[in-house]
């Protein structure tokens, strides 16, 4: 696809080419036998379309002009170039001129092959919205010329930054619910580690995604309800992707070019040792994510870790002098931290608040579990 | 190749003051030189306030095949819409793609501080 689209000039004419040709590979392959390289003679046959459509509209100066560019370039191969064109197809579908839905919408349907309706699906809404938003976004790459074109050095980190969100907003949308979007988000982050071997931030996003997976099985309890991290079976963790989320945690390190992808990879792996795991290194890493990222979501997390090693009336302060009063988490690490302080009715207050702002079923019924613990330990005990 | 505008938004009030007003239009002076030096530049200019507008409008409108159901037009004074952002003045530059479009639009916003707006042209002659 990435090929074609560089061959043709234009997304849509692309995509029709490679239509053309998975058709034209659907009647001979059965015939003649599947040849040796199918995506070579997948890309040669499309190629070989998109000339004979530019042929064919040679009334035009820019077409006959394409025409003549198509014929002078050598049959593409399947290794490099095609590697480059990718590559390029990702810094077009993440443009930061397109809407952040429609980044995501190309990208899934271009880099990941998933149909208009599919990707309808996954986010919820009808498949003509979809289309209308590809189509639209096409549009616009068309008419305003963003250009093909892996971003020069200059301009590459912020761009990177865009692509990396893009594939981490997949994966978060497939996190609890749809695995299938967060395997295609890990398939995507396996591509850009590929295609960008250099760049460490693509290694830990990589890495992020992978122990984050890791974990999807044990996530739940058997009821429904969210499990925390501390709380997991470790042996229901996913064991050869932990093992190869950490070892890509490794790679980051000894390269020392620390991002915030791979700061919450390496966050995320110190949770996979012990237990417990190593509270000081975990303050470490998060005093290095708020620096890099400083948003009370890092801070309220940092707080989590200031209670395991100073006590829940070191962290405290922490969290309640955070602007977070509309998100869940906020109130249930308050409510946490004033439970095991033993302010009984503030902390019933607190699970309460959390419960009130709580996203979905999974959490509720996590915060519901903990209040009920909660208060069955404190009736057990009379004298509190 | 293709050409972009970049429209410099201007919200209603009072503008800057005139020492201020100098720094800002030393930076624009000097953003239209650097895009002249990349050779992008076409035209520039400032718009005067909103209030200056006069609006003429073929009051008979358009038929379906295109063409006029009359020849009266109608002179009103004032701006075609009243916006709390206006088009306070405009650059055309001629380049390769949205990218160099849009360098030279964040050159143009930090010289001059308002939000810029970058267009391509569906066709243009001069």
């Amino acid at each position: 696809m990435s090929v074609l689209v560089r061959v043709c000039g234009d997304i849509d004419t692309a995509e029709e080419c490679v239509q053309d040709a998975f058709a034209a590979a659907v009647q001979r392959w059965p015939v003649d036998g599947v040849p040796p390289s199918p995506a070579g003679w997948l890309i040669t046959t499309a190629r070989n379309r998109a000339i004979d459509r530019a042929r064919r509209e040679q009334s035009r100066d820019a077409r006959q002009a394409a025409a003549l560019a198509l014929s002078d370039t050598d049959p593409p191969e399947e290794v490099g170039p095609v590697q480059d064109d990718r590559l390029r197809l990702v810094f077009t579908c993440c443009h930061p001129a397109l809407a952040p839905a429609a980044r995501v919408a190309l990208t899934l349907r271009l880099l990941g092959g998933l149909t208009t309706a599919e990707i309808a699906r996954a986010f919820l809404v009808p498949e003509a919205t979809m289309a209308a938003r590809i189509t639209r976004a096409k549009k616009k790459i068309a008419a305003a010329r963003i250009p093909y074109r892996v971003p020069r050095d200059a301009d590459l980190p912020d761009r990177l930054r865009d692509v990396l969100a893009v594939v981490y907003l997949v994966f978060n949308e497939g996190q609890l619910t749809r695995a299938d979007l967060a395997a295609e988000a890990i398939r995507l982050g396996r591509l850009l580690v590929e295609l960008m071997p250099d760049e460490p931030e693509a290694r830990g996003l990589l890495a992020l995604m992978l122990l984050a997976e890791s974990r999807r099985e044990a996530r739940v309890a058997p009821d429904g309800s969210l499990l925390p991290l501390t709380e997991q079976d470790r042996s229901r963790w996913d064991r050869p992707l932990v093992d190869e989320g950490r070892a890509l945690v490794r790679q980051c390190l000894r390269r020392g070019q620390p991002g915030p992808y791979q700061v919450q990879a390496a966050i995320s792996a110190a949770h996979t040792d012990g237990p417990p795991p190593d509270w000081t290194q975990l303050r470490q890493l998060y005093d290095l994510l708020l620096t890099m990222t400083p948003t009370p979501v890092v801070a309220l997390n940092r707080a989590v870790v200031i209670a395991e090693l100073d006590g829940p009336a070191a962290a405290l302060p922490l969290v309640e002098e955070l602007p977070l009063e509309h998100y869940y988490l906020f109130h249930a690490v308050r409510a946490d931290l004033l439970r095991r302080l033993g302010r009984h009715p503030e902390a019933v207050a607190a699970y309460e608040s959390a419960l009130g702002s709580a996203p979905n079923d999974a959490e509720i019924a996590f915060l519901r579990r903990r209040l009920a613990d909660y208060q069955r330990a404190r009736d057990a005990r009379p004298s509190a | 190749m293709p050409q972009y505008l970049l429209s410099v938004y201007q919200p209603q009030g009072t503008p800057p003051e005139p020492d201020a007003l100098a720094a800002i239009m030393e930076r624009v002076a000097k953003n239209e030189q650097e895009m002249k030096d990349a050779g992008v530049w076409l035209f520039s200019g400032g718009l005067e306030a909103q209030e200056t507008a006069t609006v003429v409008r073929a009051t008979g409108g358009l038929r379906s095949d295109g063409t006029l159901a009359n020849d009266d037009v109608l002179v009103t004074d004032g701006p075609f819409v009243e916006a709390k952002e206006y088009l306070g003045g405009l650059t055309i530059i001629e380049c390769d793609d949205l990218d160099e479009a849009l360098r030279w639009g964040r050159r143009t916003t930090l010289a001059i501080g308002l939000p810029i707006e970058v267009r391509p042209f569906y066709w243009a002659k001069s």
